[in-house]
């Protein structure tokens, strides 16, 4: 084709659009990012408004549920006997290949070649604003509304582990039998609903080391320990900003 | 039906898939593939993953999670780099257009394959995920946009085959919005959790859009080149030169991938940042480096990228030798993308004793064949593309 035949014919080019047609398709392209760009603000809102202040303990007064329950766990008396572990594993059916708490080690140097070993312990922290809870497609775990207990629902799991990946105490596993992820839930199903009032790694520890309660409580005991003056209190991972419920102090 | 039928599939015109023993042995293969895949997969969901995966507590997303994100990487790529063409009106992508409709429906089935059988209980998906839907998680939304994105895509092939081009674009379109944000949102399904830090950011959700237009590129330039030379069909002068464009833009593509790897591995090495350092270490001199150096970086980007600029994307061979090569690379970049983000455990630096630096993952026997299997399942689709709908040939519009 020669160039002069090429200038005979109709331009293709945007030019022949008219402005009507031209506003009806940005109208649609808007109308569809709008839909979707709604959607995608949605899934970045926090699931359950969480109170956050400048520590990692909550202002008295401040705590979203009521019990507010809560464990407290002074580390330096923890021997590492493992009779925690045993009695949640009885207690919840804990297949051998999965734990709902465990014990951790460290070690920490100390002058003349000796070391100092703490004990550990680590569980699900039920955070105020859990990274679990956001992530899970069919809403299989929540946060109970009364209790604030991080609970699942197995039948509601669909086993995409999404919630293991998020998870940053890796509290979860996934239990075969049950074809669910499965997780400390402070002993909601096989105690605390039939009138106990703490968790069977509590009633078993010989140390006193976990202490299980009612935070909204100011007469309990986890409260008094968290608020008690000169202790030393944190939580593991802050930075994630789950907001925990399972306090460490050195007291 | 019957009619509908046959106004999809042309009848004449187009090009033919001549009958041959190649042919055949081609498509027994990819049958077997899918088989044995689908076996192990039905035999994982049936023995649990426990005892048939490598995936553990710490390690819960395996190859199958870098398999479904390479496939529908792919797909998203291959669905824009179509609308290039069919959306935008840039004639010279419309040659390649069609096939590249029909290879992103293919590869995001292909996906689905995998993910089934990654997912432990798939088959309470369907009503879970409408009795449970969480507006929160990135996931559900990935998953929800992702079976729009295939409805539109399927509507926008079939309006095709009928030379409607009119709803046609409009589907197009939608598939196009719809893909780029389900996409976007299988990128933030690692980039918002806070607790691991490799992913955390905004960075995933940015690169995987930009990466997705990469693999378009290849994976077209790989199937269409695979099927021109496969039938022995002659390319049209037309198709060549949407080819050489095709390779160009997958070479901008890999330019901007090439730009936004140094970064990230400068921003994860420098001050070694806490959980992004380690992971950061694997890849660059660690158990991945031979993954990242070879696979991501020499196979994913230098290679193709010094091929196409050097061929100007003229050498049909060449750009086939850097389109596998590409294809190749960007699955090694999905597997370090998937597995490095998990491998420094929950309580690092924290002084602890027996506690790993780094954990490990090590792909089992059935995750390797429920991958194979998907691949063989995708390489089967493409064939019997091909033959059905005659070398998706574009009509001029």
């Amino acid at each position: 084709m020669k160039i002069d035949e090429l200038e005979q014919l109709e331009s293709e080019d945007l030019s022949t659009i008219t402005s009507t047609e031209r506003r009806k398709f940005l109208k649609m392209g808007l109308a569809i990012t709008g839909l979707y760009l709604g959607g995608s603000v949605l899934s970045l809102t926090t699931v359950r408004s969480a109170h956050a202040s400048s520590g990692v303990v909550p202002e008295p007064g401040q705590y979203p549920y009521n019990p507010h329950y809560s464990m407290v766990i002074r580390e330096k008396l923890c021997i590492d006997c493992e009779r925690c572990k045993a009695a949640c594993v009885e207690t919840n059916s804990v297949p051998e290949y999965g734990f709902r708490t465990t014990i951790l080690e460290r070690r920490r140097a100390l002058t003349a070649g000796e070391h100092e070993t703490t004990f550990m312990p680590v569980l699900c922290n039920h955070c105020n604003r859990p990274p679990c809870v956001r992530v899970c497609p069919t809403t299989a775990t929540w946060k109970d509304k009364e209790t604030g207990i991080v609970v699942m629902n197995p039948s509601r799991c669909i086993g995409c582990k999404t919630c293991m990946t998020a998870c940053p105490y890796n509290a979860r596993y996934f239990k075969e039998e049950i074809r669910a992820v499965d997780k400390c839930n402070f002993c909601y199903d096989t105690r605390l609903s039939k009138g106990k009032k703490d968790t069977a790694c509590v009633e078993a520890c010989p140390a006193d080391v976990r202490i299980f309660g009612n935070l909204a409580d100011t007469e309990s005991r986890v409260f008094k320990l968290i608020h008690a003056p000169d202790t030393m209190v944190w939580v593991l991972r802050p930075e994630t900003g789950a907001l925990p419920n399972v306090y460490y102090i050195n007291a | 039906m019957n009619s509908l039928l046959a106004a999809v599939l042309p009848q004449e015109g187009g090009l033919e898939v001549p009958v041959s023993g190649k042919y055949n042995v081609a498509i027994g293969l990819m049958g077997l593939l899918t088989v044995v895949g689908v076996a192990a997969g039905i035999h994982s969901l049936w023995a649990g993953h426990e005892h048939t995966f490598g995936v553990s507590r710490e390690v819960p997303w395996g190859m199958l999670i870098a398999a479904y994100v390479f496939f529908v990487v792919t797909s998203t790529g291959l669905c824009i780099v179509s609308s290039i063409g069919h959306v935008f009106g840039f004639a010279n992508f419309n040659p390649i257009a069609k096939r590249a409709v029909f290879l992103s429906i293919a590869t995001i089935v292909s996906g689905f394959l995998v993910i089934a059988f990654e997912i432990e209980n798939s088959w309470r998906m369907p009503v879970n995920n409408v009795i449970g839907a969480n507006p929160t998680s990135n996931i559900w939304w990935m998953g929800t946009l992702y079976g729009a994105y295939l409805f539109f895509m399927m509507i926008e092939f079939i309006m095709l085959q009928l030379e409607n081009h009119k709803i046609a674009t409009a589907f197009g379109l939608m598939g196009l919005l719809t893909g780029v944000v389900a996409h976007s949102n299988l990128g933030a399904v690692f980039g918002l959790l806070n607790g691991r830090e490799f992913w955390h950011g905004p960075y995933m959700p940015i690169y995987f859009i930009t990466s997705a237009a990469m693999s378009g590129c290849v994976a077209i330039i790989f199937f269409t080149y695979l099927a021109y030379q496969f039938n022995g069909w002659k390319m049209s002068e037309s198709m060549r030169e949407s080819m050489a464009s095709v390779a160009k833009f997958g070479a901008l593509m890999m330019a901007v991938i090439i730009f936004f790897t140094s970064w990230k591995m400068i921003t994860g090495v420098t001050g070694n940042p806490p959980g992004k350092y380690e992971a950061m270490q694997a890849l660059l001199s660690g158990d991945y480096a031979t993954n990242f150096w070879i696979g991501e970086v020499a196979l994913g980007m230098i290679i193709p990228f010094i091929i196409i600029l050097a061929v100007k994307g003229r050498s049909m061979n060449a750009l086939f030798v850097a389109s596998l090569a590409g294809m190749i690379g960007i699955f090694f970049m999905r597997y370090d993308l998937v597995i490095v983000g998990q491998l420094v455990p929950h309580y690092h630096g924290m002084g602890l004793v027996d506690y790993p630096d780094l954990l490990t993952y090590v792909p089992s026997l059935h995750e390797n064949l429920v991958v194979l299997g998907g691949i063989g399942f995708c390489g089967l689709l493409f064939l019997m593309g091909e033959k059905l709908f005659r070398g998706h040939l574009s009509e001029d519009h």
